[in-house]
Formats: structure tokens, sequence, C-alpha cells
């Protein structure tokens, strides 16, 4: 199978390129991910982050055919050839497909990804009825392989100031969670022109979610809470 | 300014006014866009004669206002976002506001000028 990956070692190299690879793939190797461990037995220089290869760490999300996507849960069979590979856009490359997540995270953690509530914890648990309980799912289960924000055009131009969708989406989880008690506070958070409505609706994030998540959808849930507390 | 402190401020306290009031204006835009359109096939076209009767109505003259208000705050909101975007020295994007703001602003002079002025 014939691939074209982005090589960009800013230690050595003055420029990015992309080198082509052709190698023959065995009947087991069923997900992009194979056939790039294939390809690092072939050359051992070419990095790339991945770990558990089923699609829960979101390690080896990267830009495939132009689209991004994790590689070991897309199939082999739905990629046209040369396949090219490139690093997610728009964060600082470390090294061919490993960018630096830092900013993403940044964003991520401004949003207080954690449950806050001061009264003091019952014995057990805190209960959320079914109904409750059900208002998390489809924001959950978002594992940050950063698809969605490294494919939003408002993240490339300000990825120090727009949160981003993974980052929003996370927001909207802890907003959304009946257990948290700092729903205006959040909303404070994100009440500003850059963080929260430099989204356009363009659903890019939506398109490139591998785990078929709507970011679009909670930003426009957190408009809808400012709204009415505003209105 | 204070030197080297890398510190990216956020947290305007704005931006839903700004989101919402660019949907309010462009609900009246495309009310007032309909309402002329309505008008033009109600006349089965428009010549010198009827634009004049239009105009010389207080309140299409009021309605006009109305749409081109909210044109201008509709394209103030837009064209700042797109400054936010691309125009990323403070200096420079302050600088592009307020030929923005210049311009809309004597837009809306002129408006007046033509909808009450005289001839």
């Amino acid at each position: 199978m014939k691939f074209r990956i982005y090589r960009y070692d800013p230690e050595k190299d003055a420029k990015p390129r992309l080198q082509e690879y052709d190698i023959p793939l065995d009947s087991h190797d069923r997900m992009l991910l194979d056939a790039l461990i294939r390809l690092k037995t072939v050359d051992d220089s070419l990095a790339f982050r991945r770990s558990c290869r089923e699609g829960v760490c979101g390690s080896d999300a990267m830009n495939i055919n132009g689209k991004n996507g994790l590689a070991c849960i897309t199939n082999l069979k739905t990629l046209k050839e040369p396949v090219e590979l490139r690093p997610l856009p728009g964060l600082p490359v470390i090294r061919d497909l490993i960018v630096d997540m830092s900013q993403f995270f940044k964003q991520y953690h401004s949003v207080k990804p954690y449950l806050v509530n001061d009264t003091p914890p019952p014995e057990r648990e805190r209960l959320q009825s079914p109904a409750e309980r059900e208002e998390l799912d489809g924001l959950y289960e978002c594992i940050l392989c950063a698809c969605c924000s490294t494919a939003c055009p408002s993240f490339w131009w300000n990825p120090d100031k727009f949160v981003g969708p993974a980052g929003l989406l996370q927001a909207y989880r802890f907003i959304a969670d009946s257990r948290d008690q700092d729903v205006n506070a959040r909303l404070d958070n994100l009440e500003d022109p850059y963080r929260l409505f430099r989204c356009h609706t363009i659903m890019n994030c939506v398109d490139v979610c591998p785990k078929g998540l709507n970011p679009t959808l909670a930003i426009e849930k957190i408009k809808d809470l400012m709204v009415k507390r505003t209105v | 300014m204070v030197a080297g402190v890398d510190k990216r401020p956020v947290g305007a306290h704005y931006g839903l006014r700004d989101w919402l009031s660019q949907r309010v204006t462009a609900i009246v835009i495309t009310l007032y866009t309909l309402l002329f359109l309505g008008i033009v096939l109600w006349y089965g076209g428009m010549d010198y004669a009827v634009w004049k009767a239009l105009f010389a109505s207080n309140a299409f003259r009021v309605a006009t206002f109305l749409f081109m208000a909210a044109l201008l705050w509709h394209a103030w909101v837009g064209v700042r976002n797109i400054l936010m975007d691309y125009a990323k020295p403070m200096g420079v994007r302050l600088a592009l506001d307020i030929v923005v703001i210049g311009v809309l602003v004597a837009y809306l002079g002129w408006m007046i000028q033509v909808l009450w002025g005289q001839g």
C-alpha cells in the first residue's frame, strides 16, 4: 500500500517534507494504525503516538487524507491511495506526526473540567436521576484526541483565546451536570467574544469527531443558557 | 505596558450581546427586505413615481432607518469579528476598528440626510 507521510524533525530538518512509502501489508493489517506499526518495522525513524489501539485513548489522532481522525479506527479499505498522513493542523510539530498539545490542554483546563460542589459529600455518593444522567450522554464520551479543535479555523487563528470545540464540549458537560453548583461562574468564564463566541457554527468539529459527538450542539446549549440568564 | 508578563487575559464579559444583536439585526434586515420585495411585487415593478410616493411616507422612512441602523450594527459586529481573527497587533486592530466605526457612522449620517433631507 502506498503512503505519503509528513516527516519533520525540527532539530535536524530545515523544513518539513512528504516521504513516500510503498509497503506490502498483511491480511491482519486492517486499520491504519496496523499499517503504521508495520511501516515502523521498515523505517524506525518514523514517529507517531499510539497507545490503546482501539479508539479509547485518543493518542493517534492525525490528519488522514485531509481529514482529522484516529488511525486505530480508520479502516484501510476506506482510504484512497496514496494515503497522505500529516500531523494535526494548527499545533506545533514536535516530530513527524507528533504535535505539541499543550495549548489544547491549557484550554481544556481553563474550563475547570471537574465537578464543583461545596456541599458536604453524602455518605455514599451524589445521586442523579436517570434523566439527569442522560443529559451527559454525548458529552462524557470525549477522549480529548483534539481532532475537533485542530479542525476548527477559529482555533487555528486564536488557539490562545478560543477554548475550542473540545474544551467547550467539556465545559457544557459540567454545566449540564446536576451535581455541579458552579453554572454561573462557568458561564461567566465563557462570556467573552473570544472564548466562546469565536465559534461561527461551521461544524468542522462535528464532521471529524471520531466518537460521533456534537460539540456544536453543546456550544449552542451554552449560548442558550446565556440568553436565558440575560434576557 | 508591563514587560515580560506572558498571560492571556480573557473574560471581556461581553460576547453574548454582540452575538445576540447580530441575530436580532438579521431578523430586522430580513423583514425589511421581504417588505420591500412585497411592495415591488405589489406594484408590479418599481419606477420613480412609486419610489417617490413610497419615501414620502414617514412610516416607510422610519422603517428604512431601522433597516439601515440594523444593517450598520450587523456590519460592525461582523467586520470586527473578521478583524479579531486577522488583524493581530492590538494597535493595528484598534486603528482599523476606529476606521470602521467612522465609516459606519458616516453612512448613518448620510442616510438620515437622504431620508429626511431637502430635495
